[in-house]
């Protein structure tokens, strides 16, 4: 008969059974084909740095933008899915008696804004201000969404782009979560996480972005830092403006620079 | 007119309801009702297990008892703890890849090698050490497929000598203290999921994995006086008076201590009042008034406090009849409660837009993925299971049924 096998014998391989279990994350990792799959082969993201800014003033909330991102990209048409969408801010005058300087704050963003708002019923006497805000990825330096997909399918990329590689997604929807900006969404048709690329099949090929060349008065502006034009109008804007980012306090050093940003908007 | 008072309505007049991002304002929430499962089945994994260790480690022999069947309870639920994560992703083929090519920045991609651990190297290697000497004896006398179980759960390790019963016994305790931090990890951890997402501010916060342990060790001891008290009465058994005494009594305190520091938390963001808090303020009057306010805080930890509290001054002159149905009734009540924390913080999180001006209201489904139904399964699965369990290695019929850890017996 056979000596019976040792409790150390066991340990020892149900030691090496988790070493190699732990040293699975040390295997080499599966390289983010999507910047290839989507880019052409001469691409190189590390010669760009792609910006978009936004001036508030200008936006006039026709909505082109956010129908010209649906039909680009394929966005699902439900009125719940944005890769970029525009809100409306009615800012009333202070109720009589109330000694503040502005009043009640009213939002909205009938789908997305595309095909523009409907007038308010806000009657314009109450009206103290009313703007239009173009939203979309705040293409964050220390983006809250990469930092949390547990596979890596969400990824920054070196031209300023976030991404998500959609055939590495789990669809875990922790990404949809963590962006404070409520930039992603679940795409029912992939169940995988979606968002703003800025138009990465379009920028790698020299176009703008759609929700920028559509854009009629040029709220949108869109450059690349590492390779400024002639009157690059992105420097020009941020010479020009004082700019501000959404939700400065949450350290996602967002990128996306906004013009004539209200404290109302978030 | 009607027209204009209709778009006044939607407009204007839900104050808070207000303004949600579009991409919130879908019909279903993204997180559902298996991700409340999530947590809770990991907490009763934590908490199970720390019941145990009260036994092993810290050794408090009047829970001799429970022991196994803690033990047993844990192993049931964690076998199951990764099923609702599984059944909510979008893509679960995918779900190798967690372990394949984690992200380490991720809370998440970590969740997997906590869960080997634990499951591996903690609560199996902890069982087996303490089952080894009992299946050797089991795998001699019984027949059968039971017979076969067991002797293949000796992975032909059948010595039983003095020598190597003391040596199982300090490399079990040694196990178990190393997975009394390692319960507190696998649920702290679960706990920092939630916490560390600062875009919510009903998550965002650093004593949530804190409020997880707690809320996880009450809910472990609650679901072990249960099943102790519904396995007794299953069995005809005379309960352990002084053994469901001393669980009362930790489940007492652990709820003073999860009470406090949930408390802690409200008065924290009450009274600090950040942004938003308006909205919080409407959603726990309003949107989770029965699940926080009735289910969470009167039901699930108010009654139970009270009723706990009172038996431990009145312990002695209580009859055992009134203490084993008090203990009974406020154990279910505590896992009601904390079940409605897990939907509390999961679905709270999501009625709370991100633009801080409103709340969603979802519509929950019976079937589907993120069903009622699929829900109902996963959370009778543990129970199912720790059934198997429970005739296999708690038989009345086997001969050591009522073994005790060694380590305590020596006391």
């Amino acid at each position: 008969m056979s000596a019976p096998v040792s409790r150390r014998r066991i340990l020892a391989t149900l030691g090496g059974v988790l070493a190699g279990l732990a040293a699975l994350p040390l295997a080499k990792r599966i390289k983010q084909m999507f910047i290839t799959k989507v880019a052409p082969s001469d691409y190189d993201p590390y010669q760009h740095k792609w910006l978009m800014c936004v001036d508030v003033d200008k936006c006039i909330g026709c909505g082109l933008c956010a129908d010209a991102c649906k039909t680009e990209n394929h966005v699902p048409e439900a009125s719940h899915y944005f890769r970029t969408w525009v809100e409306r801010y009615i800012i009333k005058k202070p109720k009589a008696g109330e000694l503040t300087a502005r009043g009640e704050v009213l939002v909205d963003s009938p789908n997305g804004g595309r095909g523009g708002f409907p007038p308010t019923m806000v009657p314009k006497e109450e009206i103290l201000k009313s703007f239009f805000v173009p939203k979309l990825c705040n293409l964050c330096v220390d983006s809250p969404c990469t930092q949390v997909c547990p596979v890596g399918a969400t990824f920054d990329s070196p031209d300023g782009a976030v991404l998500v590689d959609p055939s590495y997604c789990i669809g875990c929807g922790f990404c949809i979560q963590a962006c404070p900006y409520g930039c992603r969404f679940m795409n029912p048709e992939t169940n995988t996480a979606e968002k703003c690329t800025l138009c990465y099949h379009r920028i790698t090929r020299g176009l703008k972005p759609a929700c920028v060349e559509i854009c009629p008065t040029q709220a949108r502006v869109f450059g690349d830092l590492k390779n400024p034009i002639e009157d690059d109008p992105l420097l020009a804007f941020v010479q020009k403006n004082k700019v501000n980012t959404l939700k400065p306090h949450l350290g996602t050093n967002a990128r996306l620079l906004y013009a004539n940003l209200d404290k109302e908007v978030r | 007119m009607y027209m204009q008072l209709a778009t006044a309505i939607t407009e204007a007049a839900p104050h808070f309801d207000g303004y949600v991002y579009p991409n919130e304002s879908g019909n279903h929430p993204l997180w559902g009702v298996l991700i409340v499962l999530y947590p809770y089945i990991t907490g009763l994994v934590a908490g199970a297990f720390i019941m145990a260790s009260l036994v092993r480690v810290f050794r408090v022999k009047p829970l001799e008892p429970v022991y196994r069947l803690s033990l047993l309870t844990a192993l049931a639920f964690m076998l199951c703890a990764t099923l609702p994560l599984l059944c909510h992703l979008g893509h679960p083929e995918r779900s190798i890849q967690i372990m394949i090519t984690p992200h380490l920045t991720s809370p998440m991609a970590i969740f997997g090698f906590v869960y080997a651990w634990y499951l591996m190297a903690v609560l199996l290697l902890e069982l087996w050490l303490d089952y080894r000497q009992n299946l050797v004896e089991w795998g001699k006398t019984e027949k059968g497929l039971q017979g076969f179980i067991y002797r293949t759960l000796t992975v032909g390790v059948t010595d039983v000598s003095e020598k190597a019963i003391k040596l199982d016994d300090k490399m079990s305790w040694i196990i178990s203290i190393v997975g009394i931090p390692s319960a507190f990890l696998l649920h702290g951890y679960v706990g920092f999921i939630f916490g560390s997402i600062k875009a919510n501010p009903w998550w965002g916060n650093s004593i949530m994995p804190i409020i997880f342990i707690l809320s996880a060790m009450v809910s472990g001891i609650a679901l072990c006086v249960f099943l102790y008290i519904l396995l007794s009465k299953i069995r005809g058994r005379a309960i352990d008076m002084r053994c469901l005494d001393a669980m009362g009594m930790f489940l007492f305190y652990g709820l003073v201590i999860d009470a406090t520091i949930e408390a802690l938390d409200w008065v924290h963001r009450a009274y600090s009042a950040q942004e938003g808090f308006h909205v919080m303020e409407y959603m726990a009057q309003q949107r989770l008034f029965y699940t926080l306010s009735i289910g969470q805080l009167l039901m699930g930890t108010l009654v139970p406090l009270l009723a706990l509290g009172a038996l431990q001054v009145t312990r002695k002159i209580v009859p055992d009849v009134i203490r084993k149905w008090t203990y009974g009734t406020s154990a279910f009540l505590i896992l009601i409660g904390v079940l409605a924390m897990r939907w509390n913080v999961v679905m709270g999180g999501q009625f709370y837009s991100k633009s801080l001006r409103g709340v969603m209201s979802y519509k929950f489904e019976f079937a589907g993925a993120e069903g009622w139904l699929l829900g109902v399964i996963i959370l009778s699965l543990p129970f199912i299971i720790l059934t198997v369990l429970i005739k296999l290695f708690l038989s009345e019929r086997l001969p050591t049924a009522g073994h005790v850890p060694h380590q305590v017996e020596g006391e």
